[in-house]
C-alpha cells in the first residue's frame, strides 16, 4: 500500500522493537509456567518417555555379542559361513582369548543364554565348555581348534559359528523378525518354521478380540450410561457406585469370581441345567477359551467405557429430545437422529480407552483364556519374566505400540480426534 | 378467576391438576380456553405452574387430573410427536450436530415430505426470519439472536396451528429482546397461528400478548388483555406483579357504591375503589400506581382525602422523575412524574401532601 | 544462586537419609519367597527361630514368581534391595548364568549334616547350580477325583492319556515342561531316552501328537492353585499340580481326591543370594542360609508343608504335621513308596530347549 512508508519493525514507546519488548514481558510468565509444569514434565520424562525409549532401543540392541567376544567378532567377519568349511585357527584362538576374559567376568554364560534364543543348545555349550576353557593357557595349549573341538564337538559344527557370526552385529533386526514369525539366518531373512509360528496369530487374535470386547462394552455400557445421565442425582449416585464397584475389588478376585460363574460346574451352567435349557452332559464351555476372555474382560473394562460416555451424555440437555419430539420425531428417531450423534464423542473416548487397555491386558486372559483366549501380551509377559528374552519382548511391545498409534491415526481420519470427549 | 368458556375455543384446559409427588399440587384446577389465532401469555413467578401447563400442553408432562383439548379433541393420550405443536425452547435446543438447514429440514423429514418440497419450505422459513444465508452454518457459529430466529423458523417450518414458546428470549440482551418481541408478535399475527407464550417478564407479557394469564400458586389469578390487567388488577398479587405499585394496608371504614373510605393503620383516611372488599371493618390492602399519585393540590378534588408525605429521595431517570416518599409509615412509597418543562422537582426533606382520584386507588384483599 | 543452594541442600538431605537408611538395615533383611502356605512354613521353621537367635528383623516379599525379571531390573538399576531369594532351581541356574546370583561353596559356607556328612555330599546331586542351595524337593504329579474315575482308579501316568477308560477333563500346566516328557513316555519312549528324543524336532512333534489325542479334554492351568480348585469343583477328574497343593486338598480340606505318584517329576526349590550385595549384607545373608539349611531346620519345614527336605540327613527327622498331627513321611514325594517311578527335572535340557519347545508348544496350543 502506498501509505506504508515505515517498513521496519513496529517500535514500542521507548524505541525498542515491539516484538522484543513483548517477549521480555512474557518471559517471566513463561518461566513461571515452565516451573509449574516442571515436576510433571520430569515425572513423565522419567516414568514414561525414558522407559519407552529404552524399550525401543532394547528391541534392536545387540551389543553384548561384540562386547563379550570382540576379537572373535573381528576375525569372524572374514569367514564365509556358506562355504561349509569351519573357520580357521585364528578364529578359535581369538575365541579362546575372548572366553578367558569373559569367564573371569562371568559373562560367558550370559552370552550363552543370549545366543540360545537363536540356536538351541548354545546355552549349555557355553556353560559346560566354560569350565574347561578356563583351564586352557593361551601361550601353551594351542592349537585351539583341536582343543575346543575336543572339549565339545559342537565347536566343530559350522552352524555354531554361523549363529555367532549372524548375531554379532551391534544393532539387529532379529528381534523384530522374530516378533513377526520371521528369523535372521546366515542366508538372510527367512520365514520362521511353521511349527513355531505363533506371533502373527496372537497379534491378529489380540486385535480382533479387543475389538469384540470394545464392541461388547459399547453395547452394554451405552444403556447404563444413558440411565446414569438421566436419573435424578440420588439414584444416579447409587448406580454409579455399582458401576465403580469393580474398581474397588482386586482384579484377581474379580477374575476368579468369573471362573466360579462360568465353569462347567459353575453357576451359569448349573442354572441352565436346572432350567432344562442344556443337558447336563452337554454343558456350555464358556471359560478357558476366547468366550471366557471376552466375558471377563468386558466386565473389567466396562467402567472405562461407561464413565466417558456418562460424562458426555450428561452434557446433552434433555430439551434436545423434547425438541425433536415436538418437531414430530418418534422416540426412536429422536434418539437416533438427535441424541446418539451427540453421544458419539463419548463412545469414541470410551472405545479408545477400552481398546488400548484391552490389547495390553494379560492377567485376565492368562487366568480365563485357556489356550485360545490368550493375547500377545501374554507372550510379552512370558519373554519378560520366564524366558528372559527382553529384546523380543521389547520388539513385540514396540509393534503393539505402533499398532495403537496406527489405529489412533485411523480413528482421527475416520471420526476425527477432536470428536473425543471425556466430559 | 376461572375463565369463562369461549364458544370457539381452540385450546382448552378443563379442570386440569398436576402433582409430581402425589402430595403437592403444582397446578390446581386449571380452566382455560384459548381461541384460534390468539397470542396468550402465561406470566408468573418461577414455581407458579406456568411452565408445567405448557409442558402438559406439549405432551412432555401428563395431567394428573382433567382434560386438555385441541380443536375439541382430547389430547391426553396423544404422544408429543403426534400433537403437531411447534415449540421454541428457552435455550433454543438447536441440534448442534446439524446445520441450520438440516435443523429446519428435520421436522419435514420425519413427516416424510419429499426432498424438493422440503428444500422450498426450509428456504421460505429461513427467509421469513431473515436467515436465508445461514443454511450451511452450524448453530454454534451463530449469535444468540440468530439462533433464536432459527429456533422460531424451525418451530414454524412444518406449519403448525399452535406454537408454544418457553421463555424464548430469556438469554438475549435487552435491546435484542425488545426487537425480537416485536418480530415474534408480528410473525404470529401475520401467520394467524395460535401462540402460547411463557415468561416471567411482565413487560414482555404486556407488550406482546392479546391476553395474559397471571399464574401464582398453581392457579390463574387473572386472565385479561394487558391494559385491563394493568388498570384493573383483580387482587393484590396481580396488582403487585404487574407493573409498579404502592401498597398501604388498613380497614374499610365505609362503602358507598363504587367508593369507599379506608382507615390506614397510621389512623389517616383515604378514598379508594372497593374491588374485592364488601363489608365495613374488613382488612384491606390498597394499591395505587406511582404515576397516578398527585402532589399538586390544585389537580385534586376539593374534598379528596390527602396524606402527609416526606420526600426521601429524588431520582432523575431521563423521561421520568422517580421520587421516594415516606407515607403513613411506609418508606417505599414511590411516585413517578413526567419530565415536562413545568414539572416540579421535589427535594429530599420536603414535606408535601399527596392524593389521588378514588378510582385509581383499589381496595383489594388483605 | 538461591535455587542452586536449595538444590544442594535437598541433595545433601537425601544422601543423609540414604545413609541413615543403610544404617537401619544393619538389623534388617529382605527375604523373597512365594507367599501363602509356603512362606508360612518358612516363617515357622526358619524366620522365627533365626530372628530369635540373631535379632535380625526379617521382611517378607512375595515376589519369587517374578524373581528373575526383578533381579535383572535391580541389577541394571544398580540397586539390589533383596538379601535372600527363594527360587526354583531352573531360575537359580538362569540367575547364576547371568551373573545375578553369587556362587556359594557348599562345603565351606553351609553347615555339615548332623551326622557329620559334608554339605556337598548331604545335598548330593541336588546341588544343580553353583549359586543354589536346595531347600525342598517338591514334585509335580497328578491328583484325581476318587468319585469320578470309576471302579479302577488310575494308577499309571498313561491313564492320563486314556480317554476311554477315564473320560472327562484333565488339567495340565500351560507349558511344555513335564507334559512333553509324560507324552513321550506314554507314546512308548523308554524313560532313559526321553530327553534324547525330545531334543529332536521329530521327537517334539511326536510328543505334541500324543498330547493332541487329549487336547480337547484338557483344561490348561497357569497357577498352582488352579488344579486343586478344579478338582474340588469337579471341573476335572484328574490334574497335575504340586504335591503340597494336593496334600492340602486331601488332608486339610478332606476332598475326595487321591494322589497318582507315578512318573512324578521332582523339582527343587531353594535359596540364592543376589550378586552385588555389600560385604555386610552378604555376610548376614550367608549366616541366614547356613542356619536355615541345616539338617534340623530343613526337617522342621516338613511339619508345616508336604515337601521333602533336600538333605539326606533330614529325612529321618521328618515328624508329624504341626496342626493335623498326621505322619508326614508318607506324604513326602521322596517317600520310597511314592518314588518308585520318578523324573528329576532336567535343568540342563530345559535351559537349552525351553524357548524352542515353548514356541512350538504355544503354536500347537493356538491351533
Amino acid at each position: 500500500m502506498s501509505e506504508t512508508t515505515h517498513t521496519g519493525p513496529v517500535l514500542a514507546a521507548d524505541g525498542t522493537p515491539l516484538k522484543k519488548s513483548l517477549a521480555r514481558a512474557l518471559r517471566v510468565e513463561k518461566m513461571r509456567a515452565l516451573l509449574m509444569i516442571a515436576p510433571l514434565l520430569l515425572f513423565v520424562m522419567f516414568s514414561f518417555i525414558w522407559p519407552i525409549g529404552e524399550m525401543l532401543f532394547r528391541s534392536v540392541d545387540n551389543r553384548e555379542v561384540g562386547e563379550v567376544l570382540p576379537k572373535t567378532v573381528a576375525v569372524l567377519k572374514d569367514w564365509d559361513g556358506t562355504s561349509g568349511e569351519l573357520p580357521d585357527e585364528t578364529v578359535y584362538q581369538a575365541f579362546t582369548a575372548d572366553m578367558l576374559v569373559a569367564i573371569d567376568a562371568k559373562q560367558h554364560t550370559k552370552l550363552g543364554r543370549r545366543l540360545n534364543f537363536e540356536k538351541t543348545g548354545i546355552s549349555s555349550l557355553f556353560r559346560k565348555s566354560g569350565r574347561k576353557i578356563k583351564k586352557l593357557d593361551l601361550e601353551t595349549d594351542g592349537p585351539f581348534k583341536e582343543a575346543l573341538i575336543k572339549i565339545d564337538k559342537k565347536w566343530g559344527d559350522v552352524e555354531t559359528w554361523k549363529a555367532i557370526q549372524t548375531h554379532s552385529v551391534n544393532y539387529t533386526n532379529g528381534y523384530y523378525l522374530n516378533a513377526i514369525d520371521m528369523q535372521r539366518t546366515p542366508e538372510g531373512v527367512a520365514v520362521q518354521s511353521e511349527s513355531k509360528r505363533i506371533m502373527m496369530t496372537l497379534f491378529k487374535r489380540t486385535l480382533w478380540m479387543s475389538l469384540v470386547i470394545t464392541g461388547m462394552c459399547v453395547l452394554l455400557g451405552y444403556p447404563v450410561a444413558w440411565i446414569l445421565a438421566n436419573l435424578p442425582a440420588r439414584s444416579a449416585n447409587l448406580l454409579m457406585i455399582l458401576v465403580l464397584l469393580p474398581f474397588w475389588t482386586s482384579l484377581l478376585v474379580r477374575t476368579s469370581a468369573w471362573k466360579v460363574m462360568l465353569q462347567q460346574q459353575g453357576v451359569i451352567n448349573e442354572v441352565l441345567v436346572w432350567l432344562g435349557l442344556v443337558a447336563t452332559d452337554d454343558r456350555l464351555v464358556i471359560i478357558n477359551n476366547a468366550t471366557g476372555t471376552v466375558i471377563a474382560m468386558t466386565h473389567i473394562l466396562l467402567p472405562f467405557m461407561i464413565l466417558p460416555m456418562y460424562s458426555v451424555m450428561q452434557t446433552i440437555q434433555p430439551t434436545y429430545l423434547r425438541a425433536a419430539k415436538s418437531l414430530g420425531a418418534t422416540n426412536w428417531t429422536a434418539f437416533w437422529r438427535v441424541y446418539f450423534p451427540q453421544s458419539i464423542p463419548g463412545i469414541g473416548a470410551g472405545s479408545i480407552l477400552v481398546f488400548i487397555l484391552s490389547i495390553g491386558y494379560y492377567i485376565t486372559p492368562e487366568i480365563v483364556g485357556g489356550a485360545k483366549g490368550v493375547f500377545i501380551s501374554n507372550r510379552i509377559a512370558y519373554h519378560i519374566s520366564i524366558s528372559g528374552n527382553w529384546g523380543l519382548a521389547a520388539a513385540l511391545g514396540a509393534i503393539l505400540l505402533a499398532a495403537v498409534l496406527v489405529l489412533y491415526w485411523a480413528y482421527d481420519k475416520i471420526v476425527g480426534i477432536d470428536n473425543v470427549k471425556l466430559g | 378467576m376461572a375463565d369463562t368458556k369461549i364458544a370457539d375455543a381452540f385450546v382448552e384446559f378443563e379442570r386440569v391438576q398436576k402433582s409430581y409427588d402425589g402430595e403437592v399440587l403444582v397446578v390446581k384446577d386449571l380452566n382455560l380456553s384459548i381461541p384460534k389465532g390468539e397470542f396468550l401469555t402465561m406470566l408468573g413467578p418461577s414455581g407458579s405452574g406456568k411452565s408445567t401447563c405448557l409442558m402438559m400442553l406439549a405432551g412432555f408432562e401428563t395431567a394428573t387430573h382433567g382434560e386438555i383439548k385441541i380443536d375439541g379433541v382430547s389430547i391426553n393420550n396423544i404422544p408429543p410427536h403426534k400433537r403437531g405443536i411447534g415449540m421454541v425452547f428457552q435455550n433454543y435446543a438447536l441440534f448442534p450436530h446439524m446445520t441450520i438447514a438440516e435443523n429446519l429440514s428435520f421436522p419435514l423429514e420425519v413427516r416424510k415430505i419429499g426432498k424438493s418440497e422440503r428444500e422450498a419450505k426450509v428456504k421460505r422459513a429461513l427467509d421469513m426470519v431473515e436467515m436465508g444465508d445461514f443454511g450451511g452454518r452450524r448453530p454454534a457459529q451463530l449469535s444468540g439472536g440468530q439462533q433464536q430466529r432459527v429456533a422460531l423458523a424451525r418451530a414454524l417450518v412444518f406449519e403448525p396451528e399452535l406454537v408454544l414458546m418457553d421463555e424464548p428470549l430469556g438469554a438475549l440482551d435487552k435491546q435484542l429482546r425488545e426487537k425480537m418481541q416485536f418480530e415474534i408478535t408480528h410473525l404470529a399475527h401475520e401467520l394467524g397461528i395460535t401462540t402460547v407464550y411463557v415468561t416471567h417478564d411482565q413487560t414482555e407479557a404486556l407488550t406482546m400478548s392479546d391476553r395474559v394469564a397471571v399464574f401464582d400458586d398453581g392457579r390463574i389469578q387473572q386472565i385479561a388483555p394487558p391494559d385491563e390487567l394493568y388498570e384493573n388488577p383483580q387482587n393484590s398479587f396481580v396488582a403487585q406483579f404487574i407493573g409498579e405499585n404502592n401498597t398501604l394496608s388498613g380497614k374499610v371504614k365505609s362503602i358507598s357504591g363504587d367508593q369507599c373510605v379506608v382507615v390506614l393503620d397510621s389512623g389517616e383516611e383515604i378514598d379508594a375503589m372497593p374491588v374485592n372488599v364488601s363489608e365495613v371493618g374488613q382488612r384491606t390492602t390498597v394499591s395505587i400506581r406511582p404515576e397516578r399519585v398527585e402532589f399538586d393540590k390544585s389537580r385534586l378534588h376539593a374534598d379528596a382525602h390527602t396524606l402527609k408525605a416526606e420526600v426521601l429521595e429524588f431520582i432523575y431517570m431521563g423521561d421520568i422523575f422517580r421520587t421516594r416518599l415516606r407515607v403513613a409509615g411506609n418508606d417505599d412509597f414511590v411516585i413517578k412524574s413526567r419530565n415536562a418543562p413545568d414539572q416540579t422537582r421535589l427535594k429530599p426533606g420536603e414535606q408535601i401532601e399527596i392524593g389521588w382520584l378514588p378510582e385509581d386507588c383499589r381496595a383489594l384483599d388483605a | 544462586m538461591k535455587f542452586t543452594k536449595t538444590l544442594m541442600a535437598t541433595t545433601a538431605l537425601t544422601m543423609v537419609a540414604g545413609v541413615s537408611g543403610a544404617a537401619d538395615m544393619a538389623d534388617e533383611m529382605t527375604i523373597v519367597s512365594w507367599g501363602g502356605a509356603y512362606s508360612k512354613s518358612q516363617l515357622k521353621a526358619y524366620h522365627e527361630p533365626y530372628a530369635e537367635k540373631s535379632g535380625v528383623n526379617i521382611i517378607n516379599d512375595d515376589s519369587s514368581a517374578e524373581a528373575v525379571a526383578k533381579l535383572r531390573a535391580m541389577n541394571e538399576a544398580g540397586n539390589v534391595t533383596w538379601d535372600v531369594v527363594d527360587v526354583v532351581a531352573a531360575d537359580a541356574m538362569r540367575l547364576c548364568d547371568e551373573g545375578l546370583a553369587m556362587e556359594i561353596d557348599a562345603d565351606t559356607q553351609l553347615a555339615d549334616g548332623d551326622n557329620g556328612m559334608k554339605a556337598s555330599e548331604d545335598f548330593g546331586e541336588l546341588l544343580v547350580s553353583d549359586c543354589f542351595i536346595p531347600q525342598i524337593v517338591y514334585s509335580t504329579t497328578f491328583g484325581y477325583r476318587t468319585d469320578l474315575v470309576g471302579d479302577t482308579p488310575p494308577s499309571k501316568i498313561c491313564d492320563v492319556f486314556d480317554l476311554e477308560a477315564y473320560p472327562g477333563k484333565r488339567s495340565l500346566e500351560k507349558r511344555p515342561i513335564n507334559n512333553m516328557e509324560w507324552a513321550l513316555l506314554c507314546d512308548g519312549v523308554a524313560k532313559e531316552d526321553v530327553y534324547e528324543v525330545l531334543a529332536t524336532p521329530e521327537g517334539q512333534d511326536k510328543a505334541l501328537a500324543k498330547l493332541d489325542t487329549i487336547k480337547d479334554s484338557v483344561v490348561w492351568w497357569s497357577a498352582g492353585a488352579d488344579t486343586p480348585q478344579l478338582l474340588a469343583d469337579g471341573e476335572v477328574i484328574m490334574g497335575s499340580t504340586y504335591n503340597g497343593r494336593l496334600f492340602s486338598v486331601i488332608e486339610e480340606q478332606k476332598q475326595p481326591v487321591a494322589m497318582l505318584w507315578d512318573a512324578q517329576v521332582f523339582d527343587l526349590d531353594g535359596w540364592i543370594i543376589p550378586a552385588g550385595l555389600s560385604d555386610e549384607r552378604k555376610a548376614r545373608a550367608l549366616d541366614y542360609i547356613m542356619f536355615a539349611t541345616d539338617t534340623q531346620r530343613l526337617a522342621d519345614q516338613a511339619k508345616y508343608i508336604a515337601y521333602g527336605p533336600a538333605r539326606k540327613s533330614s529325612a529321618p527327622l521328618v515328624s508329624k504335621h504341626a496342626d493335623l498331627g498326621i505322619d508326614m513321611a508318607p506324604h513326602m514325594p521322596t517317600d520310597p513308596d511314592n518314588a518308585k517311578n520318578t523324573f528329576l527335572y532336567n535343568y540342563e535340557f530345559w535351559a537349552d530347549y525351553r524357548d524352542d519347545i515353548d514356541a512350538k508348544f504355544q503354536a500347537w496350543l493356538a491351533k
